[in-house]
């Protein structure tokens, strides 16, 4: 007997709540939730099936938020700074899995600053999440390596070390998907998120994700206030699935960028004050560079450039798993161990 | 001029050799020749390279011993080749009387040696004929002491030739250059020497079937054949060799039918990476290995507790130099074994296999992944380096008998006919079953962390769910007792003394048992193989009035972990515990033992 179908289903067959995880433990507020959510929302409408998913993540606030989605994925919640060596061996040894890893400014910042950046040059694929708010909460709101320079907390004082750019670092490790966004741009966060699960290595979202409980005040870069009036988004975004008909509507020459994604989609760029081309490296890390030195919030795709072959194709991995293989194919025949052997005897 | 002394009885096939030269120099080669020489004439030999951390100029010394009983512990070298002008006098005082130091004749020395056969070759002029030049002559150079022991030792040039065909791959145009060499210093010593010493080898019949094999070789052979599909890695003395012995085996032996890699190797930043990395694959469901030495071991520490807590499966090799800290790292030790068995903050323990073979390091390269994966959990492998490095004896490597153990994992099918709690205890052996990423079965995903949960994988803070797990845990490891490879036992009827020890100080207590033995003093012995121990360790203890534990390193480690876990019978442990970088010899074991098998010295002393 069919069930009667009350809910929207996408094309898994599933509903967006299918996509949902455990209730939430971080604060009411906190931008990590948002980002949970639209991540909910993104599977859902990408229609992933749950059980090609793995769920990644590190240790902080952040890292615990993967407990709060896609409660029908495998799994891990890693070390604090050890995610990316988790997820380069859950991957080399699965390459069919789709991977979404979140984690912190600390977590990617200061303690896993080393396995971040070799995760980049290695380009496994998968999807980076970086819920990036300044402090670290769970032990009570000390600056974190991306505070920004001058900042002063009611608990951790003055901060007087310059942050740590993440998508700067992120273009310089080789990466060639880097974004920025904010927790409280959902639409944004959303199609990059999307654009992200397309891209052929590891796609890195930086996203400042406000922390109600230690960096909120209005007057802190990583605040709702300050990002809902200082954002400026390079562009407007657009996924567009590979199955869609691709119909680019008029616009004038320049207003309008396409960038084809590994997978077949495409992204929509629509100018909204500048011009800035995500595929020229270092136009991307000229314009980051700027925005520090004007304490510009700028958010979109900074860099794009999907030429760099995954680890997996790299290292010229089965397309069956590793994972997947029989005992014939993992144990050789007795004749070759005598073969071996000869060369020693 | 120095009067040889009178020619003694021949000395045959039981003798120490060691070759002094420079690091970097290529000595190595013309070593490994005579090594495999003596092999392929069917006699008992082991190599110990004794090197500096350094890539060239610094002293290092290669020792070859020569014993037709098979013992291969160290021992002092009556045959000198002196080819180091930094160590020469030194390398000259050190030798016994009525040994045979042959002497590069470029070398200057101080040393009168009235009571020692002196040859010297003249290196620059029996290479003055050679086309080569540059580097390639000086690594050349070293096959002339090959040619001059070739005549003096009697070693037959086609056995030369043997060994350099094994050392070059059969590669015949290095072979022959080599070989001209060796014969031209042949040829010379024929004529010009005249032998005063006993020193010589004759053809045996005691290395048919044999291999002559480092450990790390061994090691990397036997991941292959245990299925390694991950291996995760930071260079680091003495593994390195681990790992390039496997990218050395993987693509021949490991490949699909298009000539897809059926495997992956990756070099990670560093080892705590490594170990994430096969932490990773391990939970993905792939067999992975990494391999590292102490330095690497300390900074896995906490990925060790993850895997532990998390129940993941993976496969650590620790070739073991000596610490702490960087130590000598290119000595060798049992150091780590306290700091593996317990590697991680808070409660638990490792299941550590201690092989002490070239035969062993082959066996547990395989079985440590049926063991990580039946028991869900982080194995170790503790060698050491002079097993890892050095060239072993050992017998031909018998083919897996068992198919691959992959443990309890439940398919979707399994999943969907009886549901899944990851962390239950359902056959009440403490091992619970898993599901691997992919599972499409509803119910099957878990969120494997290192953080308190419950049977379900869940997130908690109960203290019921924490008891749960960690009394589960300690049962499963009392399970891992029952499952690792047991310790291996020789009793000597009426013995009251036994000697306890594991790894490569085998050989220094065989050949001291031996002796000992000779002289009418017996007692048993006990090689562990694995942690935790089994009860037939507990039984041995129980059958002697005292244990001797014998072990490389300072703090008696094994000693304090059999007295930890034995309390009842901690008083009859009794630790010959001593660490100076060197592998033991059986003269320091003997004379550390003698005392216990002669109650009288003991109260004299």
């Amino acid at each position: 007997m069919d069930r009667p179908r009350t809910i929207a289903s996408n094309a898994a067959g599933l509903s967006k709540a299918d996509y949902g995880g455990s209730p939430s433990t971080l604060c009411k507020g906190c931008g990590h939730n948002s980002i949970a959510s639209q991540i909910i929302q993104v599977a859902f409408e990408l229609s992933l099936r749950p059980h090609e998913v793995l769920k990644l993540s590190g240790i902080g606030c952040s890292s615990k938020s993967p407990a709060y989605f896609l409660g029908m994925s495998h799994g891990f919640n890693a070390l604090h700074g050890r995610m990316p060596a988790v997820a380069t061996g859950a991957l080399a040894a699965n390459r069919r899995m789709r991977a979404i890893g979140v984690s912190g400014d600390g977590d990617t910042g200061s303690i896993g600053l080393g396995q971040f950046k070799h995760l980049l040059r290695r380009n496994t694929r998968m999807v980076y999440v970086i819920e990036n708010n300044g402090v670290y909460g769970l032990t009570k709101g000390q600056f974190s390596a991306t505070a920004d320079e001058g900042l002063d907390l009611k608990y951790a004082g003055h901060n007087d070390l310059p942050p740590i750019d993440l998508c700067q670092e992120a273009i310089a490790a080789g990466c060639g998907f880097v974004a920025r966004s904010f927790a409280g741009d959902a639409k944004q966060v959303r199609e990059l998120l999307k654009a992200a699960f397309s891209h052929r290595g590891t796609a890195v979202i930086d996203i400042i994700s406000p922390c109600v409980a230690f960096n909120n005040e209005d007057d802190s870069p990583k605040s709702y206030a300050y990002g809902r009036h200082h954002e400026k988004p390079l562009h407007e975004l657009g996924y567009i699935p590979y199955a869609d008909e691709i119909v680019i509507t008029e616009s004038e020459p320049g207003e309008l960028r396409t960038v084809d994604l590994h997978d077949g989609s495409r992204l929509k760029l629509r100018k909204v004050e500048e011009e800035h081309d995500p595929t020229d490296r270092i136009a991307a890390m000229t314009r980051l560079m700027e925005a520090e030195r004007r304490h510009e919030f700028i958010t979109g795709l900074l860099y794009y450039d999907p030429s760099r072959p995954s680890y997996a194709e790299a290292a010229r991995l089965p397309e069956t798993p590793l994972t997947h293989l029989p005992e014939d194919a993992l144990r050789p025949p007795p004749e070759a161990l005598e073969r071996t052997l000869q060369r020693y005897r | 001029m120095t009067t040889p002394p009178a020619i003694a009885r021949d000395v045959t096939n039981d003798f120490s050799l060691v070759v002094a030269t420079a690091n970097g120099t290529g000595s190595q080669t013309a070593n490994l020749t005579l090594l495999r020489a003596c092999f392929h004439m069917g006699i008992p030999v082991c190599g110990k390279n004794i090197f500096p951390s350094n890539i060239q100029g610094l002293p290092t010394w290669y020792h070859i011993r020569v014993s037709k009983d098979g013992y291969v512990a160290r021992r002092t070298s009556e045959v000198l080749v002196a080819f180091n002008q930094a160590t020469v006098d030194a390398d000259l005082r050190e030798l016994p009387s009525g040994g045979v130091a042959i002497v590069d004749d470029g070398l200057a020395h101080g040393v009168e040696r009235d009571d020692v056969h002196l040859y010297t070759i003249p290196v620059k002029a029996l290479m003055a004929a050679s086309e080569h030049k540059g580097k390639l002559r000086d690594y050349l150079a070293n096959m002339t002491y090959v040619g001059v022991l070739a005549h003096l030792l009697d070693i037959p040039l086609d056995a030369v030739e043997a060994g350099l065909d094994s050392q070059f791959g059969g590669k015949r145009r290095l072979v022959d250059t080599n070989l001209a060499v060796v014969r031209g210093a042949h040829a010379w010593a024929v004529e010009q020497l005249t032998k005063t010493d006993p020193f010589r080898v004759a053809p045996m019949d005691a290395t048919r079937d044999l291999l002559i094999m480092s450990g790390n070789e061994a090691g990397a052979l036997g991941s292959v054949f245990g299925g390694v599909s991950v291996a995760a890695w930071y260079p680091i003395t003495p593994s390195t060799s681990f790992i390039d012995a496997l990218r050395d085996y993987l693509p021949e032996l490991r490949q699909d039918d298009d000539g897809t890699p059926t495997y992956t190797v990756i070099q990670a930043e560093d080892e705590l990476a490594a170990i994430g990395m096969v932490i990773g694959a391990g939970f993905a469901g792939a067999r992975a290995v990494t391999a590292t030495s102490g330095p690497g071991i300390s900074l896995m520490a906490e990925f060790a507790g993850l895997g532990l807590f998390a129940e993941v499966p993976g496969v650590i090799w620790d070739v073991q130099r000596v610490g702490p800290s960087t130590g000598l790292p290119t000595r060798t030790s049992q150091g780590d074994l306290a700091f593996a068995y317990g590697l991680g903050h808070g409660d638990g323990k490792h299941v550590v296999l201690l092989p002490s073979s070239i035969e062993e390091c082959f066996e547990f390269g395989w079985r440590s992944f049926d063991l990580a994966e039946q028991l869900q959990t982080p194995v170790f492998v503790l060698t050491d380096l002079d097993l890892g490095m050095n060239n072993w004896m050992g017998r031909s490597f018998t083919y897996p008998d068992t198919p691959m153990q992959r443990g309890k994992v439940l398919s979707a099918d399994e999943v969907r006919e009886r549901g899944f709690a990851r962390y239950r205890d359902l056959d009440g052996d403490g091992v619970p079953y898993r599901t691997l990423p992919g599972n499409d079965a509803p119910g099957a995903a878990y969120f494997a962390r290192g953080t308190g949960h419950n049977a379900q994988a869940v997130y908690s803070e109960r203290s019921d769910d924490w008891l749960e797990n960690t009394e589960r845990l300690a049962h499963k490891f009392d399970t891992a007792r029952r499952l690792v490879p047991p310790a291996l036992e020789e009793r000597v009827d009426g013995a009251s003394v036994g000697i306890v020890a594991f790894g490569t100080t085998r050989y220094a207590i065989e050949e001291a048992r031996d002796a000992l033995a000779a002289d009418g003093l017996r007692c048993s012995s006990m090689r562990l193989r694995a942690l935790p121990v089994g009860e037939e360790v507990r039984a041995f203890i129980e059958a002697h009035e005292r244990v001797v534990v014998v072990e490389m390193n300072r703090d008696a480690q094994l000693a304090g972990i059999l007295r930890a876990e034995l309390p009842d019978l901690a008083p009859r442990i009794e630790s010959v515990a001593y660490l100076d970088g060197m592998p033991f010899t059986a003269g320091f074991v003997r004379a550390r033992i003698e005392p216990y098998l002669t109650p009288r010295s003991l109260e004299v002393a």
